[in-house]
């Protein structure tokens, strides 16, 4: 079956015994072919006609009628506006969003953390290196159910009351009721300034191509950096001038026996946020190492040989052949990442799974519409994730001679 | 002819200089590993004070302060005073449910029955160039997994009423047994499934292919805990009326489907990492398709991803603590119950029962990883260069 294409002459078909139809190979394929859609058209059909008898028993209808129905049920974190009187399609967009909100902020952090610890398991310090091999070790080979459930035991008991809270830098507060942070609180003049910032980065980045083609033709170093961070702070901060943009914090501040202002983070999405970044973190680690690892030593050597800088032979020569190596796995693990946060369910964050697959499924019981809709989300990340590899790549494709 | 008199030529032996430093020993390793830069010495002192800052309170937690005995069988209430660390007594006392779930007490003998036959045949399995490996593979993988559900679940023996054992339902199955049991299933389902449909996938066939991919993509795609959503509620309704399937095989059966999708992932690495060479030497022997895949690729191809096989199986073993979330005991799932025991009402047992836990997950998986490690090294020989 796998093997590479038959070159065996095909047109004698008929002038010899062995080439008859029951060793013809196109013939046999066609056949099994054949056999296996009537296989899987079969199965579909007893799945269905089960499906509908059992639904038929049960009274009920295939359709997504429900989803304008009231959901009846409170969600307790949600970047959306819920009330009881939601509906089933409230109830799924809140929770794709609590999902994506775990997913991005756990990828950012998992990254840094796991590029540290990859960097550290390389280091010529012999404590470090042995320090990040017994963080990678264990964290890797402990489920992550279980990782949560301890870091969500952690949240809600090792944590001091809210007479005792932990009281960090800038206004950030940290007690059993969860993580308080501060809060940016502005009007909608704000969206002046994100125009603004968009526009600026647009322009730096169109600003650091030419200066680097610039610099290429005339073949001396001008500063790069600091020019762009200047395009992109300047309109920024003009435009914001100019509408005269109100800009304040709000700090959580001990008021009585709770704290007010900021934001609060539930110990729920503070659990799951560790977790899965520490979890996640342990495998970028090891990706980080072995992509590191994999550019043959001679590259370094050769950049040195031209002449080129220190920071210059990591930029131009280290790092980018690196990242061929590294972004594939990095990106299935921030599917994974997406994926695990799901897991939100067992300590109670309302995600896609808990609120949806959970609660929804229970109460309206349309247990095979939801189980559809809820794959489709994750259906759909991770056809998002597999486009922009494809991109990413045939961008990065070694040209081979 | 040297003379005495002319300036330049000493008259005395020079001073010796001083012995190099030495390039062994304590401290010339501590130089060149720990302080052999100003950075790396701060990195150094930083990650001592890492090590301090977590190793002792660490220590007192899982040993100093802990509750090692509990003489006066008070249970929860020796763990329950200020500063208690971990309660270790907690362990003590539920270890069999932590192993056996809500097996019968007088049918243990059963659970350790099938254990003992699994390990005496793993043995061979894993142990290079152990004789009868091929007897030991036979029985383990085909007729072992009859013997141990026979074990398990009683009854009476083909049938022919010689040897009978009392019924033991799948629900009162759980603990650490449990747990063996769903990974195993899982790797001996996932590993046959998962290469043909990496063979599909590599079809020539457009359906076959397009069929594999479809299958692989799906599973691949959506998280385990919504598999196991699905197959707690779906099956059911797949199912014709009547035929209630087991919780139990519901969780087994989207387990295997899960994982043959990852386990057909990594074959097919081994697969693409094959020379063509192989393939048109085996045709010019005038082997079948059949016979090339069986006697020459696939036995090549499997050695070269054992990692990721290993990786696959290490990541099974993990994942079946998910079934727990669906209300099967499993070893985290015993772990959190008895956690909820109101008999046991202290501020660290429940924790503890996390730790242990963690503790068990982690020898396996770390087992099987060096194992991994060890094979790797083994069957590589020849290759390196």
């Amino acid at each position: 079956m796998a093997a590479p294409t038959d070159n065996r002459p095909t047109s004698s078909a008929g002038s010899n015994i062995d080439s008859s139809l029951f060793y013809n190979p196109t013939a046999r394929g066609i056949f099994y072919q054949g056999l296996l859609v009537a296989l899987v058209a079969l199965a579909a059909w007893w799945l269905q006609s089960n499906v509908s008898t059992n639904l038929a028993a049960q009274n009920k209808t295939l359709g997504l009628d429900f989803l304008s129905q009231t959901a009846g049920f409170n969600i307790s974190f949600g970047l959306l506006e819920f009330a009881r009187t939601s509906t089933y399609l409230d109830v799924y967009l809140i929770g794709i969003l609590n999902t994506l909100l775990v997913a991005v902020v756990g990828i950012v952090l998992a990254t840094l953390l796991g590029f540290i610890v990859g960097i550290a398991r390389l280091s010529s310090n012999f404590l470090i290196r042995k320090l990040a091999m017994v963080y990678v070790e264990i964290i890797r080979n402990v489920p992550l159910l279980l990782q949560l459930l301890f870091w969500y035991f952690l949240a809600l008991n090792a944590v001091p009351g809210i007479r005792e809270s932990i009281e960090g830098p800038f206004g950030i507060v940290l007690n059993q009721r969860g993580l308080y942070l501060p809060a940016l609180e502005t009007d909608q003049r704000i969206l002046f300034a994100i125009a603004a910032l968009v526009v600026a980065i647009f322009l730096a980045v169109i600003w650091r191509r030419w200066r680097i083609k610039s610099m290429e033709e005339a073949g001396r170093r001008k500063p790069v950096l600091l020019p762009m961070l200047a395009i992109m702070i300047v309109p920024v901060v003009a435009v914001a001038l100019i509408v005269q943009l109100p800009v304040a914090f709000s700090v959580p501040e001990l008021t009585g026996f709770n704290y007010t202002g900021g934001v609060v983070v539930p110990p729920e999405l503070t659990a799951l946020v560790v977790g899965l970044v520490v979890y996640t973190s342990s495998f970028i680690a090891e990706i980080v190492r072995a992509g590191i690892q994999a550019v043959n030593y001679g590259q370094v050597e050769a950049a040195a040989a031209l002449g080129l800088r220190d920071n210059d032979r990591l930029r131009l020569v280290v790092i980018p052949q690196a990242l061929r190596i590294i972004v594939p796995p990095l990106t299935s693990q921030y599917l994974n990442l997406t994926k695990n946060s799901s897991l939100g369910a067992a300590i109670g964050f309302p995600e896609l799974v808990n609120v949806f697959m959970g609660t929804a499924l229970n109460q309206s019981g349309r247990a095979v519409e939801i189980v559809i809709l809820t794959m489709a989300v994750y259906l759909t990340f991770s056809m998002v994730t597999s486009l922009f590899m494809n991109w990413y790549n045939s961008r990065v494709a070694m040209v081979e001679r | 002819m040297s003379s005495s008199q002319s300036g330049y030529v000493r008259s005395t032996m020079a001073e010796a200089l001083p012995p190099p430093r030495s390039t062994t020993g304590v401290g010339a390793w501590m130089r060149a590993n720990l302080f052999s830069t100003p950075v790396n010495s701060v990195l150094t002192i930083a990650g001592a004070a890492l090590v301090i800052w977590l190793a002792v309170p660490l220590w007192n937690f899982l040993v100093a302060d802990a509750v090692w005995s509990d003489p006066e069988g008070i249970r929860g209430e020796a763990c329950r005073f200020d500063g208690v660390g971990a309660c270790w007594i907690f362990i003590q006392a539920r270890i069999k449910f932590f192993i056996y779930g809500f097996y019968p007490n007088a049918e243990l003998w059963r659970v350790n029955l099938m254990f003992a036959i699994g390990v005496v045949l793993l043995i061979p399995l894993l142990t290079p160039k152990a004789p009868f490996v091929r007897t030991a593979a036979v029985l383990f993988f085909i007729v072992y997994p009859f013997v141990a559900y026979f074990l398990m679940a009683g009854g009476d023996l083909l049938g022919l009423g010689v040897v009978e054992l009392r019924r033991v339902p799948t629900a009162e199955w759980g603990g650490l047994t449990l747990t063996l049991i769903i990974s195993l299933i899982g790797i001996i389902v996932s590993m046959p499934v998962g290469i043909l449909l990496a063979l599909g996938r590599r079809s020539e066939l457009p359906i076959v292919k397009t069929f594999c991919i479809a299958f692989i993509e799906l599973w691949r795609a959506v998280p385990l805990i919504t598999v196991l959503f699905m197959a707690s509620v779906m099956f059911p309704l797949f199912t014709p009326q009547g035929a209630d399937p087991d919780v139990l095989l519901r969780a087994i059966i989207g387990i295997c489907l899960f994982e043959s999708a990852y386990m057909a992932e990594v074959v097919r690495g081994g697969l693409q990492a094959m020379p063509r060479g192989q393939y048109e030497a085996s045709q010019a022997l005038g082997l079948s398709k059949v016979k090339t895949l069986g006697l020459v690729i696939l036995p090549q191809a499997l050695k070269h991803v054992i990692p990721g096989i290993v990786n696959t199986f290490i990541a099974l073993f993990k994942d079946t603590s998910l079934v727990s979330i669906i209300g099967i005991f499993d070893l985290l799932n015993t772990v959190r119950a008895a956690g909820s025991d109101m008999a046991w009402r202290s501020p660290t047992h429940a924790v503890t029962g996390y730790i242990f836990a963690g503790f068990v997950f982690w020898i396996f998986c770390f087992a099987m990883s060096r194992y991994s490690i060890f094979m790797e090294n083994r069957l590589h020989t020849g290759h390196k260069r």
